[in-house]
């Protein structure tokens, strides 16, 4: 019975994967991540992942109220954050939060404040829809973990 | 004879890609530390430190990697370099290059990348 519902969870973080593989919000590296998962790093994935949301939400804050600023001018600055967010995206796999980010730095390099507006409303929507989906399949994850009877850390 | 690679420095100012650095040299039994800045990793080898194996990414605060790459060259640091970056544009990477790396990884890394990494550090 146990067993049953541990398959039965497998299957649906398998299907969310897939989804999110087929709508382009995940790509290949996310893979890379959960191969690094090992017995000695039992939760790397979501410790990794964890870190991620909370850099994330920094430099679109920063983002935010530098674009937000009328007298705005530091191009250069908002390229700093970008560089970063676009770093981090990539390395966990987040390749439409990491397109958007590429979008975003080209408005940046042109001085183009619009455009930049614009990106920064896309970035926090794919940004908002990754970490929604990323929530949902950790929640599964923990199910899993649960009902197979491992120790699993506590979501905030 | 294959060289040993025990040992890394991690530089990254990206919280994110330190601990996959970190991860990706532990799973092949490489211990490592990382630093958040070139300057940083120019400080520890001024304090002795030695490692097989350099990270060293391309944008960075204070002290970038194409500054700390060319600093700890003059120093005499002979340790295997490897610039690892999202940054492709090829005059940043050539001019990279010639600061002296041993090789360049576009970043996301990954297991393969790095393989290909220590292969290089053993025939060098």
């Amino acid at each position: 019975m146990l067993g049953w519902g541990v398959e039965r969870l497998r299957a649906d973080m398998n299907r969310l994967l897939a989804l999110l593989f087929h709508q382009g919000v995940l790509d290949e590296q996310f893979l890379q991540l959960q191969q690094l998962q090992d017995e000695s790093s039992p939760n790397f994935v979501y410790d990794v992942v964890n870190i991620y949301f909370n850099e994330s939400e920094k430099l679109l804050r920063n983002l935010r109220t530098l674009l937000m600023d009328r007298e705005f001018s530091d191009y250069k600055k908002m390229g700093i954050h970008l560089n970063q967010f676009m770093g981090s995206s990539s390395s966990i796999g987040a390749k439409r939060v990491s397109n958007v980010c590429v979008a975003f730095r080209a408005a940046s390099e042109q001085n183009n404040r619009s455009g930049c507006l614009r990106a920064l409303e896309l970035l926090e929507h794919e940004y908002c829809y990754l970490k929604n989906k990323l929530h949902e399949f950790f929640q599964m994850e923990q199910q899993r973990a649960l009902a197979a009877g491992v120790r699993y850390p506590m979501q905030n | 004879m294959d060289k040993k690679i025990s040992t890394a420095l991690v530089v990254d100012d990206n919280t994110v890609n330190q601990r996959i650095h970190r991860k990706l040299l532990d799973n092949l039994g490489i211990q490592s530390e990382t630093v958040a800045n070139g300057k940083e990793a120019v400080d520890v080898h001024i304090s002795g430190k030695n490692f097989d194996l350099i990270l060293m990414d391309l944008e960075m605060p204070i002290m970038n990697g194409i500054e700390a790459t060319r600093k700890l060259r003059e120093m005499g640091i002979r340790s295997m370099i490897a610039g690892v970056s999202t940054r492709s544009l090829e005059e940043e990477k050539q001019e990279f290059m010639k600061a002296g790396l041993d090789d360049f990884q576009e970043k996301p890394l990954t297991v393969a990348k790095l393989v290909s990494i220590l292969h290089k550090l053993n025939r060098k």
